[in-house]
């Protein structure tokens, strides 16, 4: 499982305060926890209430590279914020991300292309976010076809099929694990596929979330999910991740696998 | 046509043993034999098999080889390496068992240290496998052979303590062994790690339990644990030994059987081992030592060439 930790967002307050005051200790010490935690790649988001997001997130992605060379994925749906932290990232970055809309898909995918780098596309348009798998296969559909035009490996796409809260919309939950399964014939190389875990849980009540969060993403891997965005500090969630990876044969049981694991 | 080369995640460690002549093992970056896989960076390697007392069980097809030397672990020692080409040593300290001559582990140390005196070739030492004697006497030897970079054994997941810290302190090498179980292979590899020991230091044994019911079981278990270990699973990306000479010198064929048979089955096993994925191949007839020998450089020689 590739993993994204999330944590590094202006939508939590000790980095939002962090951007605000150009305070690089909390930012690179969240960048430190999370990549010992296990994570492969950081989740750079500058948040909705930067008053210069461009800024903001050269000053984030210059910040973590001061402490770490981790890959980052550079989460905006600003082109010119997006392109500012592509060009700092000191590892194959990763855009999060493009949608299925014409335009989008042309602007993203060649900045991808002259990045080298990886990309989330969501199955998502101007319409929305279909309430069915066919639906959201179809906008990956799309999204492949952009990919490939762009001369792009499309192992280098992963889908997102767009989690919904479930105490919102609660039918979602398994249209996206059937579009998980589904979204890998797509293409050869299959397409990889990615969830932003957290929103299954969002606005659910606190003492619930980790615990929804976690059966998801067990669930999600069971269907053969191959990269999340999560909270990698949650030590109870990253064990079930371990556990449904063994359970999926994707690492060979000993009594101390969670241990053999994190020593990877 | 196009040639599919499968490009592997990972390498198995490469484990140096010895001090004076060291040799390095392990380092594989693919499946052995496999020509365009793997980059063959350590040859495999033969090491024979000597005690510090004179083996009595042995049959004679095979005593008969050494004749007086059997009774000095220094002059066999040196008999394997000059006259055998042995790329090491394999001292078993079979006299220390409670049951045989119940020796001290100040006489082990002894004989140890006539070994070291006698050749410069690497050490492989191995105890009796009575797990109380051994601790008591592999911790004295490690000491005595503190600085030569040997690789001892046996570590199991009964009783591997011992023997850990002992190769850590005198900056030794280990052998962890798992009877034909992958599952136990890795967790003795994690609790070995556990106690700071070097991941880079230990080499695998599947136990063979018999030969001609076990052979395939280990075999296929070797196999396993050579892909795991290039498909990146740290805790068994180590080189593997097989104990050649003990397995098949135990089947009745070999004991009873023409004069041949015993080097026969020990070539054979060995020649499988190899395909396996063995990097040491620990024997005890020198016509099987000089044939493996040849076996292996000739399949070295296709994958290099």
């Amino acid at each position: 499982m590739f993993i994204i930790g999330e944590r590094i967002n202006g939508m939590f307050k000790d980095v939002a305060k962090a951007i605000k005051d150009k305070d690089e200790s909390v930012i690179q010490e969240l960048a430190e926890k999370q990549t010992a935690c296990g994570a492969n790649s950081l989740d750079v988001n500058v948040g909705p209430a930067s008053s210069n997001p461009k800024e903001a997130m050269e000053w984030l992605v210059k910040t973590i590279g001061k402490v770490t060379d981790i890959s980052l994925t550079i989460d905006t749906t600003k082109q010119d914020v997006m392109e500012a932290g592509l060009g700092l990232c000191k590892s194959k970055p990763i855009i999060n991300s493009v949608n299925a809309n014409e335009e989008k898909m042309k602007n993203l995918f060649s900045l991808a292309k002259k990045y080298n780098a990886s990309i989330i596309g969501l199955t998502m348009d101007k319409a929305g976010i279909p309430k069915d798998s066919e639906g959201r296969l179809e906008l990956a559909i799309k999204l492949v076809a952009s990919c490939m035009e762009h001369g792009m490996d499309t192992s280098e796409l992963y889908i997102d099929a767009v989690i919904l809260p479930v105490n919102v919309a609660q039918p979602h939950a398994k249209e996206v694990l059937k579009t998980i399964r589904d979204a890998k014939v797509l293409a050869d190389p299959a397409p990889k596929t990615v969830l932003g875990l957290s929103n299954v849980s969002q606005s659910a009540p606190a003492g619930h979330k980790s615990l929804i969060n976690r059966t998801f993403l067990a669930m999600a891997i069971s269907s053969g999910l191959d990269a999340a965005i999560l909270d990698v500090t949650d030590k109870e969630l990253m064990d079930s991740l371990i556990t449904a990876e063994l359970l999926m044969e994707k690492q060979l049981y000993c009594d101390s696998y969670l241990d053999a694991y994190r020593k990877k | 046509m196009e040639r599919l080369i499968e490009k592997w995640q990972d390498r198995i460690s490469e484990v140096v043993i010895g001090a004076k002549k060291p040799i390095k093992i392990g380092g594989e970056t693919g499946i052995y034999f496999i020509d365009g896989e793997d980059k063959c960076p350590n040859p495999m390697k033969v090491a024979m098999e000597v005690w510090d007392t004179e083996p009595e069980s042995w049959p004679d097809a095979l005593k008969s080889n050494f004749g007086k030397a059997l009774k000095d672990p220094g002059e066999w020692a040196k008999l394997c390496v000059e006259k055998f080409s042995a790329d090491l040593i394999c001292l078993r300290l079979a006299s220390v068992h409670p049951d045989l001559k119940n020796a001290s582990a100040e006489d082990a140390g002894k004989a140890l240290e006539k070994v070291l005196k006698a050749v410069s070739a690497p050490l492989v030492v191995i105890g009796c496998s009575s797990p109380e004697k051994d601790n008591e006497v592999m911790a004295h030897c490690a000491n005595v052979a503190k600085g030569e970079n040997c690789l001892f054994g046996i570590a199991t997941q009964a009783n591997y303590k011992t023997l850990t810290a002992a190769c850590l302190s005198s900056g030794h090498s280990i052998i962890s062994e798992a009877p034909i179980d992958i599952n136990i292979a890795k967790q003795l590899n994690i609790l070995i790690c556990d106690m700071q020991f070097p991941a880079d230091k230990i080499v695998i044994h599947h136990a063979t339990g018999s030969l001609g019911y076990g052979l395939e079981y280990t075999y296929s278990i070797m196999e396993r644990t050579r892909l795991a270990g290039l498909s990146g699973d740290k805790m068994l990306s180590m080189p593997m030994i097989n104990f050649i000479g003990q397995e098949s010198w135990r089947t009745k064929e070999a004991k009873t059987g023409t004069k041949d048979a015993g080097v026969l089955w020990e070539i054979a096993t060995a020649a499988a081992y190899l395909n396996s994925g063995a990097d040491i191949l620990v024997m005890n007839h020198p016509k099987a030592v000089e044939e493996i020998k040849k076996t292996i450089k000739q399949l070295m020689g296709y994958i290099c060439s």
